[in-house]
């Protein structure tokens, strides 16, 4: 790895040079580590820190065809007071929509500290041309997104065209103006974790703020030694260019307790400099009530039902 | 943000400690002749229960009851039979599993994370295993009509006290044969554990006798007339003086020693996975372990870049109370071994080696070492040649294969190696040089009961575990 970063996207071949040059993930090793570190046992003091951590991390997310306005109001007021009923609760960091709904989203989170994320270029997919994706993004951000969510190009990465996911990726960076780019990787769909270090390299060398596992179309979505692969790209992209990249689990994750493994994830992979929202985000939707229903257990003792928990 | 884990201690109330044992003879629990002697927590230094200690008398009582259940039942059992009980001792393990490894903990002061996930499951997977082979034995490939030997004297160490049991006394009863097991002194409960265990699956008395006490107790044992069958697992030194013993009697002996294992990074290695499998390989159990890859070669053109990551990874090791299910690396199994690995680690600071560990606070009481790993080691140092049996990694570099195979195979022992490369092809030339019982290839102190285990030179004979070890417990001729 002695290539200058700042050569290494010069040609499709300097780009397969470099990212094939990165040392290979072991597949039995990175599963059983994630499997180690989903032993930790994170009780009392710890658990109430890491609830309203990962509270805080959430991108609350609702991908439908069949969402309105109406939906996003609704979830976006949830966003900023998850629990009415305990105003102690954070607000999450942001919400995730579809483009045509970000002003919607925008208007009813202003002055909230919220933040509004909007899927684009061609979401899922992304099977569109360059122009599209742009436009897609452009559309988003003209309506007041402060994050986009894009996905790669999986198709040209798996033929090995490095060199046109680069591109793509910097162009809606360029597109995004002052809005924070997260780059979703799909991982589900990059087959292997040598894939995914890969990737996630090249979405950091492209530009991105936030490398990003799945859309949440396809399954699997985010698993631990998934994101355990991404958090040593982080980690190791940081050490070499002193440039911090989050990292977003999406897709999957249901239960507090996924929740906190992430965070343990986090915290003995790249450190506790990536436990804040700022550097890692859960992208989710059934998952809030579940962290506030533990929430609420770990104060109270006791377990309330599903519908003492607002469904936004 | 920081995330401080709260502590999470498993329970000890789950296991009754009795405030005194006897030795287990022919099903039951009686006094022994020698002096009592105390075991103890070695996390906090206290006191757990006070144990008998088997005279010459007791152990000639022992090896009597186990000859008289070999010739009376076991020895005639159908193997079938002799299934039925291995097959419901499996079973009573895995229910009383976290009972044990409690215990375990207690007595040894290993992480209850490693007792309650490696150990108690692979003790469970040992006998499942054994006693499927119980009914097959003439198709394990060791000759038509394989017979008992008769009684085996099983003496084991205090790294995996019940592990270790397990791994002899298994494939001994799945074969036919009764025995004299002695547990080290400084970790005889999880062994009396399992006696109860014995009465509990109604095993017929005799089959199994577990007598305790120090090494007089061992030698008495490995020396009585009455044995066939000898298994050890310790010190190379002790291993000599049983080989002398035993030499001429016509007892059958197998024999699992020390080590000084290489663990070899190749600059094409999975890095990440290779820094854990170093972690792993010398820090689990707190390098309590005879196949520990305690030598690191690193291939010098990542020397620089892996050993930062190891470090980094070596900071963030939990050491403490060994019962919080968060702990990493748990206390040092006794006070004298605490002192070998002190003055072993204070030589190689002697000898020239930098000396490194992460800055971690230490329990004030009890046995404890911090994870260290020395740097700048010669192969002529001594911490490069001696078996530590501690947290202490020595770390070497090479140039090429040729050199790393050199390198490796420079030690009296030979139990275990490691290579860690993306290159499969490397990997088979390695293996086929390394002399060494066990390789793993980018993995490390991965143990399963199908698989054998075994050294070469100073590190024993006879290997453990799979078709292999069954050998060692029957008469093929």
């Amino acid at each position: 790895m002695t290539t200058p970063l700042a050569e290494v996207a010069g040609s499709n071949a300097t780009l397969r040079a470099f990212l094939h040059g990165l040392p290979g993930v072991d597949r039995v090793g990175a599963d059983q580590r994630a499997a180690i570190l989903g032993t930790r046992s994170i009780k009392t003091t710890a658990k109430a820190q890491a609830l309203d951590a990962a509270i805080q991390m959430v991108d609350l997310t609702t991908l439908e065809g069949a969402d309105t306005p109406g939906k996003v109001r609704a979830m976006c007021a949830k966003a900023v007071h998850p629990d009415p009923d305990d105003p102690t609760v954070p607000s999450v960091a942001a919400v995730c929509v579809y483009p045509d709904l970000v002003a919607d989203a925008v208007a009813a989170l202003r002055g909230t500290g919220v933040k509004v994320a909007a899927v684009a270029t061609a979401f899922p997919s992304g099977r569109s041309s360059l122009e599209v994706k742009v436009a897609d993004t452009t559309l988003a951000v003209a309506a007041g997104a402060d994050e986009i969510d894009m996905v790669i190009d999986r198709g040209a990465f798996l033929a090995g065209d490095y060199r046109k996911v680069y591109e793509e990726i910097a162009a809606v960076k360029a597109a995004c103006g002052a809005a924070h780019l997260k780059v979703i990787l799909e991982t589900g769909e990059l087959a292997t974790y040598d894939n995914v270090r890969r990737a996630s390299w090249l979405a950091m060398l492209a530009g991105a703020d936030f490398i990003k596992t799945s859309t949440g179309k396809i399954s699997p979505a985010a698993t631990p030694p998934v994101v355990l692969v991404m958090l040593e790209a982080v980690r190791d992209f940081f050490a070499r260019t002193g440039r911090r990249v989050g990292v977003k689990a999406a897709g999957g994750i249901r239960t507090a307790k996924d929740a906190i493994k992430y965070l343990v994830l986090v915290n003995e992979t790249a450190g506790e400099d990536w436990l804040t929202p700022e550097y890692f985000r859960l992208g989710a939707s059934s998952l809030l009530n579940d962290l506030l229903m533990q929430r609420r257990k770990l104060a109270t003792g006791r377990y309330g039902g599903a519908d003492y928990f607002t469904l936004d | 943000m920081r995330l401080d884990y709260a502590p999470a201690p498993e329970s000890r109330d789950v296991v009754a400690i009795r405030p005194s044992y006897g030795l287990f003879i022919n099903g039951e629990f009686t006094e022994g002749k020698g002096q009592p002697f105390t075991t103890v927590n070695p996390a906090t230094e206290e006191p757990l229960a006070e144990v008998a200690c088997a005279a010459d008398d007791d152990v000639d009582r022992a090896v009597r009851a186990a000859r008289e259940a070999y010739e009376r039942v076991w020895g005639r059992m159908p193997g079938s039979e002799r299934a039925k009980y291995l097959f419901r001792i499996a079973r009573i393990i895995q229910e009383r599993a976290r009972e044990l490894a409690v215990l375990e903990t207690l007595d040894n002061g290993k992480p209850i994370r490693e007792s309650r996930d490696v150990d108690l499951p692979l003790v469970a997977a040992h006998f499942f295993y054994h006693a499927g082979w119980a009914d097959k034995l003439a198709y394990a490939g060791l000759g038509p009509d394989p017979r008992p030997l008769g009684v085996a004297a099983q003496v084991i160490p205090w790294n995996f006290p019940l592990l270790m049991l397990a791994w002899k006394v298994a494939p001994a009863l799945a074969c036919g044969n009764t025995v004299v097991l002695k547990p080290a002194e400084t970790t005889p409960l999880t062994a009396l554990l399992f006696a109860e265990i014995c009465l509990q699956a109604e095993l017929p008395p005799g089959v199994v006798n577990i007598i305790t006490g120090a090494g007089d107790t061992g030698a008495a044992l490995v020396a009585h007339p009455g044995v066939d069958k000898v298994a050890f697992t310790g010190s190379t030194e002790v291993g000599r003086q049983i080989a002398r013993q035993v030499a001429g009697t016509g007892k059958r002996l197998t024999l699992e020693l020390g080590g000084k294992a290489a663990n070899i990074v190749f600059e094409d290695a999975p890095i990440d996975q290779a820094v854990e499998g170093v972690v792993n390989g010398i820090f689990f159990n707190q390098g309590h372990v005879c196949c520990a890859g305690s030598r690191l070669l690193v291939q010098e053109s990542i020397e620089e870049e892996f050993l930062e990551a190891l470090r980094r990874r070596v900071g963030t090791l939990r050491v403490g109370d060994p019962l919080d299910k968060n702990t990493d690396i748990g206390a040092i199994n006794s006070a004298q071994q605490l002192a070998k690995i002190t003055e072993l680690a204070a030589s190689g600071e002697a000898e020239g080696a930098t000396r490194w560990s992460p800055a971690c606070t230490l329990p004030e009481k009890g046995y404890w070492f911090p994870p260290t790993i020395f740097t700048g080691v010669a192969q002529s140092h001594r911490i490069a040649r001696e078996e530590i049996f501690g947290p202490v990694l020595s770390v070497l570099t090479f140039r090429t294969p040729e050199e790393a195979v050199a390198k490796a195979n420079n030690t009296p022992y030979g139990l275990s190696a490691g290579i860690w490369t993306e290159k499969g092809s490397r990997i088979l030339w390695m293996v086929e040089r390394l002399r060494a019982g066990v390789v793993w290839a980018n993995t490390y102190n991965r143990f399963d009961p199908t698989a054998p285990f075994g050294g070469y030179k100073e590190s024993g004979y006879g290997r453990e575990g799979g078709r292999h070890g069954l050998e060692a417990y029957l008469d093929v001729t």
